[in-house]
């Protein structure tokens, strides 16, 4: 995923840490936080993720005035008509289809509040594999660079996407 | 905090419970703070008509919970690198427990360094996600 404005909010890291269950006070008090080796303040490793916010056009958040590929009274389910944000999901398997099969990492320099970054993603390898349980399994890799207002590379994020051929039921 | 080089040797562990009989409501907050409003994970109609037994975590919130191991044991700020593979969908009611198994230690750049090999499995021993981390040491 893009963006071209991805501001790193005190507020935003402390719900963060708190829907991934960590109670670490370096993700929300600043006294605290002064105690550590960082000094102050800083985002949990795996918070980038949460750019898909500033993404105006991420598919898999529902879209003011239009129409959501979700249930509501109705299970719309992966037979939603092909609406723009249902032929979104399913084409880059949000839908029934897709799912995360691998994320990696790597850290240039701390992600503080106050930085504003901005992203490139470019793709990266496809391959095929056979699945146990989910049939024919196509892999596609992203690559996405995020950088600070002045332009120093702070993370490189390597996602890897799976389409499958039946929903993957085992867990 | 951070960890000595001199302290680690190849094939130390550092394991903890990352979730207990993981909630519905955990998950939702996740979508909320990520973005990944996904239905997949939240929307237990949407799911079952997709030919799901029902909704299930994010990958990304057991990569994040995950990291809070990491991040307890190699220090703040200190990991360099973090991969994770999602091989087994997590669901609701799940306990996870996630290890860190130190691989390696060897200097980068002039920088001693800590290779980590990670596994989190859920309360039958699965696993449910693998991967690796590196992470500066003294």
């Amino acid at each position: 995923m893009a963006s071209d404005e991805f501001p790193i909010e005190r507020g935003h890291i402390m719900l963060f840490a708190r829907s991934i269950g960590d109670a670490n006070p370096i993700y929300y008090d600043e006294e605290a936080a002064k105690q550590t080796e960082p000094g102050q303040i800083i985002a949990p490793p795996t918070f980038v993720q949460a750019s898909a916010q500033f993404d105006p056009d991420y598919f898999l958040r529902p879209k003011i005035g239009k129409r959501w590929f979700g249930s509501g009274k109705e299970a719309s389910g992966s037979n939603a008509p092909a609406e723009p944000a249902a032929e979104g999901a399913a084409r880059t398997g949000g839908g029934g289809g897709g799912l995360h099969a691998e994320q990696h990492y790597e850290y240039h320099r701390p992600l503080l509040p106050g930085m504003v970054l901005h992203s490139v993603s470019k793709p990266g390898k496809t391959w095929e594999a056979e699945g146990r349980r989910a049939g024919k399994l196509n892999f596609s890799e992203s690559i996405t660079e995020y950088y600070d207002q002045d332009d120093n590379l702070v993370i490189t994020a390597r996602s890897v996407g799976v389409r499958t051929e039946r929903p993957a039921t085992q867990g | 905090m951070a960890l000595k080089a001199s302290d680690l040797k190849v094939g130390d562990t550092h394991s903890e419970e990352i979730c207990h009989e993981l909630s519905r409501t955990q998950i939702v907050m996740y979508a909320g703070t990520s973005g990944d409003y996904n239905p997949l994970h939240s929307d237990d109609m949407f799911t079952k008509n997709a030919g799901y037994p029902g909704v299930f975590a994010h990958g990304m919130l057991t990569m994040g919970m995950t990291g809070r191991m990491l991040t307890n044991y190699v220090g703040d700020g200190r990991l360099t690198k973090y991969g994770v593979r999602f091989v087994s969908q997590v669901w609701p009611g799940d306990t996870l427990t996630a290890e860190a198994t130190v691989k390696e230690v060897r200097e980068e750049d002039g920088q001693q360094v800590v290779d980590l090999d990670i596994v989190t499995k859920n309360q039958d021993g699965t696993p449910v996600l693998t991967g690796s981390a590196t992470a500066r040491v003294d």
